[in-house]
């Protein structure tokens, strides 16, 4: 009698451990082998582009932080250099420098909860609490610069909404000195350690090409190879006067574009922020930093895309102008959702076990992937 | 190379495809192609040697809300008519260099044709303006709701006349 | 034995033999689970640079209590689904099987729960009644993540006895005896008398022993780490991957039972090492009780000095937990199949061998 066999469909989420959020992956599966990966997506959709038209320009800010919920600081950063590119605004000086210090702090930010969680996913739950008892140190700067943990509602048009309090730059050289030691405690912990290199070097590759193509960034698409980084390639803001590298993954443990690539592009991105927040803290000027929000915010009838480097990858905002207060139209380039598509030519032929470890080192926020 | 250039090869490629390079008052310009030859244009832009756009940066529609419009009794309204649009914002990581072209189709029959082949970046955008703003792409291999639910059936939210349905699978929409 | 002292206290076989067999829960398991739980969060908490449990009693001390007392209130869930008789024998079986192994692990040299001369063979073949609730447990929840739980919990059980019935083998190649009791008493003396350190054997034998006792050592030890399911080898729970593997379904005092069986397993693997390799109940250094003329104190130390050497093992195994990710399962299997098992049968060859100088 011949046997019968049948591929099991297993829903992995909406509810689930490590879908990050609600996200739903419909799994085929050949006993713990995987057949095929359909995502699906839209559980946290709350129609942010609907939301937008019916809004003035600055009253858009504060839907731009819940989008990525862990980049709050970037979200708003990247929405209103689109905004004063459709207006033809000069910001000061002294704006740009702290707008890019609180930007890199959240790129530190948002890759600890990246590589936390990522520990977490592959079952090591200690190094998971590392990273947020840091985290809450870059949380506690930017509660006292905006008032808020998470979503800050700080970085204004043409401006921010306050200066920087007296203490700021020194509690951040502080942060600097004790940050740099406790990266290398979470590589002699998590990065080197045997079973984690066994659990994702050579798993989930990404070749440069497919990445391009697929349009990924950030640091998914440096794990692969590629020399890519707007902060460099399509300068924004001050980041010319910054000197600061741009790691790839160079398939240390494995193939160029693993997993354990695109945890260890994570690392190194850590420590060039910080080299940048050190820059910009001996460079800032003196200044005022709200003489330049405009009263009204009226921008002419055109339209303009303007991505920025992301803790995520490109985040580009396309806004759509039609001369009123309101914009007729933004849409947004939300780097997790555009990096998520890619998860069923990744997981092909692995294990249950792996496509969590795939899905972690993908690193989306539900919040951006549906917005 | 600046876009006036690439329009300019572009136009001598496709001569009846390309509509007119758009100069805009703010912000950037883009090259107008029609709707059911924009594959043909994508894929000449990422196979040719000395353009070679490899990447699509983002792809978005856009309700232009020109119909003529219909207000009613109760404040909402409608359009009569009308058109949408698509964007493709093209880069190319090698010669690095940029492009817009924009695509502008009939509200009663927004017929584009996908560019999922060229770019599988495409593929998820292109669901997103399907769900969206009921943009019909042709050609394309999967088309189906993405953000909002499958059986959704009351229309698409990003129009700007889109109308909230009173109920939704028994549930009350409106609240 | 505490057998002999009951059926003489209460004049009858059976009602001796219920009492000796509730003895060692009472006394000490579920003693011994309530502050593994406690200790689990204090340990886990202060390696991950926290603070645990603080508000119930004094630092928290209180908190397993209280977990107690909202598990018994919770609502007990039984989905329409489930296969109800298996589901509710699953959580019995599975306490049953980690409870049974206490009954003939000699405590001291004067409490032993069945001093039975096939003490050892006994508890490997008990220990797998586990693997069966485990199974019960998944397939009755009818469940995709709980049987997929239950599935690499019956492979990962039944490859890990493997590597641990070898080393038990060359153990009992030394001593020739399965009763622990007696295995034990071989062991006395000075520590160096510990199995670990070639137990009675005397001059190079002895000293060629050594390390092949402790690469035996080693292997038991990851191979018990592996049978009871915990990190790095948690596979068949896998809190990222299947929600919480065989017992995702379970609430209440069904899950309060599986997690009871959980601790109970981790000190009865712990246990059998301590009896193996170093010793039982038996004191490095000598007896207060004998120093001072008290012989009646000699038990008590030696039922503390069996704890303390317990715990000690259970502490490696939570500072294990917070440190390791877990391991795939083909992985998992590599290194039983690959490693372990292959360096077990070598070291039952060489440790046969040397036993015939």
């Amino acid at each position: 009698m011949a046997l019968k066999t049948e591929e099991m469909t297993l829903n992995l989420g909406p509810q689930h451990p490590s879908t990050h959020g609600v996200l739903r992956l419909e799994l085929k599966l050949d006993g713990e082998f995987i057949v095929d990966v359909i995502p699906h997506i839209g559980y946290l959709h709350r129609c942010f582009e609907k939301h937008a038209e019916a809004m003035t320009y600055p009253q858009i800010i504060p839907y731009t932080d819940r989008m990525d919920y862990l980049a709050s600081m970037y979200n708003e950063f990247g929405y209103v250099v689109t905004v004063e590119k459709l207006l033809g605004l000069e910001v000061p000086e002294r704006v740009e420098y702290i707008r890019v210090i609180m930007g890199e702090l959240q790129r530190i930010a948002s890759h600890l909860v990246a590589l936390g969680t990522y520990g977490a996913d592959i079952g090591a739950i200690t190094p998971f609490l590392f990273c947020f008892r840091d985290r809450e140190k870059i949380l506690s700067l930017f509660e006292m610069t905006s008032g808020a943990r998470l979503l800050y509602n700080y970085i204004w048009i043409g401006g921010v909404a306050r200066d920087l309090p007296p203490d700021f730059l020194r509690l951040t050289k502080e942060f600097i000195v004790y940050f740099r030691p406790k990266i290398k405690e979470l590589n002699d912990l998590l990065t080197f350690n045997k079973i984690f290199i066994e659990r994702t070097a050579n798993i989930g590759i990404l070749p440069k090409d497919v990445a391009v193509n697929y349009g990924i960034t950030g640091p998914m698409l440096r794990a692969s190879g590629m020399k890519w980084d707007l902060r460099k390639d399509d300068t924004y803001s001050v980041y010319n006067k910054f000197d600061f590298d741009i790691p790839v993954g160079e398939g240390r443990m494995g193939t160029v574009g693993d997993c354990w690539d695109r945890y260890f592009v994570r690392i190194l991105e850590m420590e060039q922020s910080l080299k940048i927040i050190e820059q910009a803290i001996n460079q800032i000027p003196d200044g005022d930093v709200t003489s330049a929000i405009p009263k009204r915010v009226k921008p002419p009838v055109g339209q303009v895309y303007v991505r920025v480097e992301n803790p995520r990858g490109e985040l580009g905002y396309f806004i759509v102008s039609d001369g009123t207060l309101n914009p007729k139209r933004i849409k947004v380039r939300a780097p997790s959702f555009v990096n998520l598509a890619v998860i069923s030519k990744l997981c092909n032929g692995h294990m249950i076990a792996d496509v969590i470890a795939i899905l972690g080192s993908i690193d989306i926020v539900l919040g951006e992937v549906d917005r | 190379m600046t876009e006036k250039e690439i329009f300019e090869i572009l136009k001598e490629k496709f001569c009846e495809t390309i509509i007119e390079f758009v100069e805009a008052e703010a912000g950037e310009n883009y090259i107008k192609v029609n709707p059911l030859e924009i594959d043909k244009v994508c894929s000449f832009l990422f196979i040719d040697n000395i353009l070679q756009f490899d990447s699509l940066m983002n792809l978005s529609a856009v309700d232009d809300a020109n119909g003529e419009k219909k207000t009613e009794e109760d404040g909402s309204f409608e359009y009569i008519g009308g058109t949408l649009s698509v964007f493709y914002h093209l880069e190319s990581t090698d010669k690095r260099h940029k492009i817009t072209l924009g695509t502008t189709v009939e509200k009663d029959k927004p017929d584009v044709v996908s560019v999922t082949d060229v770019w599988e970046h495409a593929n998820w955008h292109e669901r997103e303006a399907f769900d969206l703003l009921g943009i019909n792409f042709l050609n394309h291999p999967d088309l189906r709701r993405i953000l909002m639910p499958y059986d959704w059936d009351a229309g698409y939210p990003l129009r700007k006349d889109y109308k909230d349905p009173d109920y939704y699978q028994g549930m009350k929409v409106p609240y | 034995m505490i057998f002999d002292f009951f059926t003489k206290l209460t004049g009858s076989e059976i009602s001796a033999s219920i009492i000796s067999a509730l003895l060692p829960l009472f006394l000490f398991v579920l003693p011994f689970a309530l502050i593994a739980v406690l200790l689990e969060r204090k340990v886990s908490a202060h390696i991950q640079d926290r603070l645990g449990p603080m508000r119930v009693g004094y630092h928290g001390i209180l908190q397993t209590l209280a977990d107690i007392l909202k598990l018994i209130q919770k609502e007990d869930i039984i989905a329409d689904s489930n296969d109800k008789p298996l589901f509710n024998i699953a959580p019995v079986l599975v306490f049953a099987g980690s409870y049974a192994v206490f009954a003939a692990i000699p405590f001291t040299s004067s409490y032993i729960g069945s001093n039975i001369n096939l003490g050892l063979f006994y508890i490997i073949g008990i220990s797998g009644i586990v693997v069966i609730g485990i199974l019960m447990a998944g397939w009755a929840s009818n469940n995709k993540y709980t049987l997929l739980g239950a599935m690499r919990s019956a492979a990962q059980l039944i490859s890990y006895e493997i590597p641990t019935l070898m080393i038990v083998v060359t153990i009992l190649m030394i001593t020739g005896t399965l009763n622990l009791n007696e295995l034990t008493e071989m062991q006395s003396g000075f520590f160096w008398n510990w199995m670990i350190f070639g137990g009675q054997a005397t001059g190079i034998a002895k000293i060629l022993l050594i390390p092949f006792m402790i690469v035996g050592f080693v292997v038991i030890y990851i191979s018990t780490l592996a049978e009871v399911n915990r990190t790095p080898f948690d596979i068949s729970e896998a809190e990222s991957e299947l929600v919480s593997g065989y017992h995702t379904e379970y609430s209440g005092m069904k899950f309060a039972i599986f997690f009871l069986a959980e601790y109970a397993n981790m000190f009865a693997v712990s246990a059998i090492v301590v009896v193996l390799f170093f010793g039982g109940y038996l004191s490095p250094i000598g007896y207060l009780g004998n120093t001072l003329g008290l012989p009646w104190l000699i038990p008590v130390e030696q039922l503390l000095w069996f704890t303390f050497k317990g715990v000690a093992f259970v502490l490696v195994q939570m500072w294990l937990r917070w440190t390791l990710p877990r391991l795939r399962v083909d992985q998992l299997m590599a290194i039983c199949w690959k490693y372990l098992i292959p360096i077990a049968f070598v070291n039952l060859l060489i440790v046969g061998l040397i036993t015939l100088i």
